[in-house]
């Protein structure tokens, strides 16, 4: 049998090392657009704050992939599929046949349609490349603004100012990483990245991006101009699914696949980011490898299914941990909010019918399981109400 | 400097101590009424001496005034009195915390200068009936018996007394002599089953305002036993011994057959007795049986009345009540009378009896009154119908107030404020229950302006032209007056006689040791009294307002272990407080209607109304509710109880009923509970309920409840708190800044903000109505505000309390902070030991560890081992066989 997965993010590798293991008769192909071996993407931010190298990244080197006999393709995007002939056609014009195709594509960064936005100096951040491109620019020093106050802005904020750069972050909303935080824990990350020289302006919209050659400034809405040798955007990702939707494959905002990631072709599979189960899309590392096991299992013929569990979001921003768990933007939900203002702890917890539906931690991720199981597990909170966000230690339940 | 000698200020035992020149207070061997001995208030003395809140100068309207300028005023304010309404327009309202001395120079300028008989005394709401009772069965004001005879005694009967908490030592010398004497027994008549309950060999609950009924009950049953008497009244008296006891027959008949079997029987009795629109009576039904048994001042019997405070008695015996003239001399002998006008060169001596506290305010209220003086009391909160009294106060065009505070609910109300000496700094005597004169000695400087009470009189009565009669330089002068008049009723057969101390030089009187009277004779004690008695009938009366449908309970007041009257000396000493820190009425678990166990109730009668905390106490007689008198708008104005109580006076003394008000209870409707703890005190007006309570020093708690919503009352306890500076602060004199909240933006420069001083570690979690913050700087602990819909939401405030002395809170114990508890360890517990702060858990601990007696309890925590005062609670701990501990 012949497998095909496109993608070498951290769901297609995973999805690859898994079918060889299982199908040691199988050929099993990897096939991936970046130039590089497989890496940690979510350890990026490391490497541009100098924290790590781009070796210590590499999570599947050659040789391993070798022994497992997985046929690894870098630099090979794929143009077109064929599904009638179960081909992929790759951007070079060759053709890979598969009797079985796993998508693992990911997304792309957007690139806000701003005029400059294609301006040199301007850049996104999504892979390793970015990153390169970021730390050239940052060896001359200077000023940068990143535009976008989630994780990946602010880890690009972060990065940067370590480096030595004068960073701005645009955002939009009033206060950063709005999808995890709350007002108050985005205050407390304000304050702490305050400390290391970042400044924001939000909310604030760019209406353009200055500059003949390259990029010089950042124009905001209200008028307010910020120099910048360095624009990063980071202000969201598009699933990638033109070679999917391009070959007749059912999609909505993703590829729509069933319980066991399978697409409306019962050959081809798709996971990761570029996937839409029940509606939802992930964005995150531990669900799409949950997936990438999902499709690997379905695929060597054993019943698998992939359930969503609550989505927890265990971050790391500045060396402040932060965690997100379930539904945090329920503005029906009733809220326990626990905060240390000098020891920049905060915890929200969000509650329907006295059962937790979802928790945003911060500063202090120690007692995440213990949210995470209430909410997996619905079980009533009402016995214990008082003493929820101040965390186990302080639970007594009634036997 | 050598130790000085004085006594107690506190209640009528009047126990000696020794002001230490190295600056320590103890109980004084020597002395005849303690020994030594010293009870929780009487140790905690020294605690109360450098109290803020004292008045050091005068004022007038508001401004400082100097002592000219405001005697001035006060002269103006009595001779305008005098010109618009007469003498009877002019008043002293005075109190049993005066020296005899400053008592005798008010009751002077009184009756024999203002012409008025309008002095009255905050006795008459303490002992009026029992100065009454004595006066109708003895002719005279006398307490027969010595303390002596509560240890010779074989029976001990207490009458309306909670000796155990309001005069300890005593007690503690009854237990004692029990403990020599197992046969001794103690019987207790109250409604409530009190701390003096615990060890007694019976108690009767007996329904408020029965006592009457029960003496009448004793009397026919000794009559019926062949007891005979030749005294006076005899036959009239048995006829109308009527009334039914309502008490199981079984107990009844063991009091009957104890009392009449016991030569030896001392009836002790107190507010119980006296504080009722038949307190006269009671007190004349307890003498009756004791008259008719023979059993008037022999050793181990008779009748006793033990007052409520320091100095009741040498209020008394100078006459200072509306109805008594000086020197136990009688209005009603004219010989008597004229021989006071010659001897005080008073032509104007006041004809007769002036107004009694209830009818001198109510006067006050009709304008009637046009200058009163105020001295060493409060009547704004101590009186019934309290907010009728306020505002005649309110209404009177002159009212003056000596006091040594600054800080009373009357002191308030006042338009001249005169700084008057406390304890420690005045000079003078005083007499105890059992009729022995003790000095009270200066052994510390006056503080600022403050002078003593009986110059400020003399003063005023100088400027109203009348200074060769108050022409003291000292109190010895003053004593030796007093002494010399008790001359006049001789040869009357009055047992009052100082004639022997009539001319003690002012060395002697400087030295003067404790003296029971009378002394005829210079050097002689006094000894138990004899006096002729006479039966008094004493018909069964109800009390004046019955219960009712509307109003079904009955309301008693009273004094806890820990404080003393209006709080204004013992509030503000945390240890004190600690053992009752919140305005509680007690209430049999079966009369609650399902009111919880410490919810807040309101109580309400015809006459106002009070909040105050429930607590289940199935030792109160069915049908009634305890509550302390304590609370002042200081520590917790919805818990003014006086408001409340019905203003209906016995009719021979005049002394109201504090022990029957016909009142309802209700829950009272709040919207949230809370407390909030902090390092100043942010007074007593947070919330709709508020309970003030000193917890350590430079530590308050507050106990809140409210009806706002509870969001804006969190948002605005915490602002408040960030803008009242710490102790720190306070204590350096320099000026207070607000506590800076720590900025959380970044500055457009970059920088962090100022840097932070205090922050907050907060819980909120509005749908259920939890609020909870911490408010620290430096790991040091500044403020804790919890709010929570019900009070059982609410964790226990000891633990967090305690947390007040951590120099650093590390960063484990932020979370347990908003827990209210730590995450492991025992739950806190209340503080039951005040000497030693030895908690109700540590007791429960070594009983459950084997300790099954008070002195084993002693040996293994040494609760019980001081002042002595807790242990009929630790003994009531024993008695009811602890409860496992968790494990």
């Amino acid at each position: 049998m012949r497998i095909l997965v496109i993608g070498a993010g951290p769901a297609g590798t995973r999805c690859a090392v898994r079918l060889a293991e299982r199908l040691p008769a199988a050929r099993v192909t990897l096939a991936g657009a970046e130039a590089a071996l497989p890496y940690d993407r979510v350890a990026l931010s490391k490497l541009l704050a100098g924290d790590a190298t781009i070796e210590s990244l590499i999570t599947h080197p050659l040789p391993v992939l070798r022994s497992l006999g997985i046929h690894y393709r870098p630099a090979t995007p794929i143009a077109a599929l064929d599904r009638a002939a179960g081909v992929a056609v790759t951007a070079r014009g060759e053709r890979l046949p598969y009797d079985r195709l796993v998508l693992a594509t990911g997304s792309t960064a957007i690139r806000l349609p701003l005029p400059g936005a294609t301006l040199p100096g301007v850049v996104l951040y999504r892979d390793m490349d970015d990153v390169r491109a970021m730390l050239h620019a940052a060896r001359s020093g200077g000023r940068a603004v990143v535009i976008g106050g989630g994780l990946l802005g602010l880890e690009a904020a972060v990065g940067l100012a370590a480096r030595g750069l004068r960073v701005t972050v645009v955002h939009a909303v009033g206060w950063p990483m709005e999808r995890q935080l709350d007002p108050a824990a985005g205050a407390l990350l304000t304050s702490r990245l305050g400390t290391r020289g970042i400044r924001f302006a939000m909310p604030a919209s760019t209406t353009a991006i200055e500059g003949e050659d390259r990029a010089r400034a950042v124009l905001l809405a209200d008028g307010t101009r910020i120099p910048a040798e360095l624009v990063v955007m980071a202000v969201g990702i598009r699933p990638n699914i033109a070679l999917a939707r391009e070959s007749g494959l059912p999609c909505a905002r993703a590829i729509t696949v069933d319980d066991a990631m399978r697409t409306a072709d019962p050959a081809i599979f798709a996971i990761g980011e570029c996937a839409e189960h029940a509606g939802r899309c992930i964005g995150l590392v531990a669900p799409a490898l949950e997936q990438a096991e999902v499709a690997a299992r379905a695929i060597a013929g054993e019943a698998a299914a992939w359930a969503p569990r609550a989505d927890a979001a265990a971050l790391k921003v500045s060396g402040t941990a932060v965690w997100s768990a379930g539904d945090i933007a329920d503005a029906e939900a009733e809220c326990i909010t626990l905060r240390d203002e000098a020891e920049e702890r905060y915890r929200r917890l969000l509650l329907r019918d006295g059962r937790l539906i979802g928790a945003v931690l911060y500063g202090d991720t120690a007692d995440a399981g213990f949210y995470l199981d209430l909410i997996t597990t619905r079980r009533s909170v009402a016995g214990f109400r008082s003493a929820l966000a101040l965390g186990p230690a302080f639970v007594r339940e009634a036997a | 400097m050598a130790d000085t000698r004085t006594t107690c200020p506190y209640c009528g035992v009047g126990c000696g101590i020794l002001a230490g020149a190295d600056g320590t207070l103890r109980g004084d061997p020597q002395h005849p009424a303690n020994r030594g001995r010293l009870c929780s208030k009487g140790t905690a003395l020294g605690e109360t001496l450098d109290q803020p809140g004292r008045l050091l100068h005068p004022e007038v309207d508001g401004k400082r005034a100097s002592w000219d300028v405001a005697l001035d005023a006060v002269a103006e304010g009595f001779r305008h009195a005098l010109a618009e309404h007469g003498p009877a327009g002019t008043a002293l309202y005075v109190s049993g915390q005066l020296l005899t001395e400053d008592y005798y120079a008010a009751n002077k300028l009184a009756k024999g200068f203002l012409g008025t008989g309008n002095i009255d005394s905050n006795s008459r709401l303490c002992m009026a009936s029992a100065v009454a009772g004595h006066r109708r069965a003895f002719g005279e004001d006398l307490v027969p018996g010595l303390y002596e005879d509560l240890e010779l005694a074989d029976l001990v009967v207490l009458v309306g007394s909670n000796l155990a908490w309001c005069h300890p030592i005593l007690f503690q010398r009854v237990q004692a002599a029990r403990a020599a004497r197992p046969a001794m027994r103690l019987v207790v008549i109250d409604p409530r089953r009190t701390a003096s309950c615990e060890g007694a060999d019976l108690h009767l609950p007996i329904a408020p305002g029965r006592d009457v009924a029960l003496f009448n009950t004793l009397l026919r049953h000794l009559h019926g036993l062949g007891f005979r008497s030749d005294a006076q009244g005899l036959a009239e008296t048995l006829a109308q011994a009527d009334g039914d006891t309502s008490l199981d027959p079984t107990l009844l008949a063991t009091f009957l057959d104890w009392f009449a079997a016991t030569p030896r029987t001392v009836t002790l009795f107190s507010q119980g007795a006296n504080q009722s629109s038949a307190g006269t009576d009671k007190a004349n039904a307890i003498i009756n049986c004791h008259l008719l048994a023979g059993r008037i001042g022999q050793p181990g019997a008779g009748p006793f009345s033990i007052t409520g405070q320091p100095n009741a008695m040498g209020g008394r015996e100078v006459g200072a009540l509306a109805n008594t003239l000086a020197g136990h001399l009688d209005w009603s002998i004219p010989a008597e009378t004229a021989a006071l006008r010659d001897y005080w060169q008073a032509p104007n001596l006041a004809a007769g009896p002036g107004l009694k506290a209830i009818d001198l305010f109510r006067a006050a209220g009709e304008g009637r009154i046009g200058a009163l003086w105020v001295m060493a009391t409060n009547p704004a909160i101590s009186l019934p119908d309290a907010a009728r009294v306020r505002d005649a106060l309110r209404r009177l065009p002159c009212l003056v107030v000596s006091d040594c505070t600054r800080e009373s609910d009357t002191m308030d109300l006042a338009r001249i404020r005169l700084p008057a000496l406390g304890w420690g700094e005045k000079d003078g005597t005083v007499t105890n229950s059992e009729r022995v004169i003790s000095r009270q000695r200066a052994f510390r400087p006056a503080p600022g302006e403050a002078r003593p009470d009986w110059w400020a009189i003399a003063q005023v009565a100088a400027r109203l032209g009348w200074s060769d009669a108050f022409a003291w330089t000292s109190p010895a002068g003053i004593f030796r007056e007093h002494a010399a008049l008790t001359a006049l009723a001789r040869p009357a057969p009055r047992a009052f006689d100082l004639t022997g101390l009539a001319d003690l030089t002012d060395a002697e009187y400087a030295a003067f040791p404790p003296t029971r009277w009378p002394v005829a004779r210079r050097g002689e004690q006094g000894a138990r009294l004899t006096p002729a008695a006479r039966f008094i009938p004493t018909p069964y009366r109800p009390p004046a307002n019955a219960t009712s449908a509307p109003y079904p309970l009955a309301l008693l007041t009273g004094r806890l272990r820990d404080q003393w009257h209006s709080m204004t000396r013992t509030g503000p000493v945390p240890r004190l407080m600690a053992h009752t820190p919140e305005p509680t009425a007690a209430i049999h678990p079966a009369d609650a209607s399902g009111m919880a166990d410490g919810s807040l109730a309101r109580i309400e009668s015809p006459w106002g109304e009070a909040t105050l905390r429930l607590r289940h106490d199935s030792g109160m007689a069915r049908g009634t509710v305890f509550v302390p008198m304590h609370w002042t708008a200081r520590f917790a104005p919805a818990a003014r109880i006086n408001a409340s109580v019905n203003p209906a006076v016995d009719p021979v003394s005049g002394q109201p009923e504090l022990k029957h008000t016909p009142i309802r209870l209700a829950p009272a409707p709040m919207a949230w509970h809370g407390f909030l703890l902090a390092r100043r005190s942010l007074g007593a007006e947070l919330a709709d309920w508020t309970a003030l309570i000193p917890a350590a020093p430079g530590l308050f708690r507050h106990e809140l409840a409210g009806t706002a919503p509870a969001a804006e009352v969190f948002a605005r306890l915490r602002q408040l708190v960030l803008h009242q500076p710490d102790e720190r602060q306070a204590n350096a004199g320099l000026p207070e800044p607000p506590i800076q909240p720590p900025t959380i933006a970044a500055r457009d420069d970059g920088s962090q903000a100022a840097t932070p001083t205090a922050a907050w570690v907060l819980l909120e979690d509005p749908a259920a109505g939890l609020y909870r913050a911490a408010l620290l700087r430096e790991g040091r602990l500044l403020a804790a505000l919890f709010l929570a819909p019900d009070p059982t939401l609410l964790p226990p405030r000891d633990w967090l309390l305690s947390l007040f002395a951590e120099a650093a809170i590390g960063s484990a114990a932020r979370r347990a902070l908003l827990a209210g508890a730590p995450s492991d360890g025992p739950a806190p517990s209340p503080t039951i030991c005040v000497c030693h702060g030895i908690a109700a858990s540590s007791i429960c601990a070594a009983i459950a560890r084997g300790a099954n007696t008070l002195a084993l309890v002693g040996e293994a925590t040494r609760a019980g081992t001081g002042c002595g005062s807790c242990r009929p609670e630790i003994a009531a701990f024993l008695t009811k066989r602890p409860v496992p501990e968790p494990a």
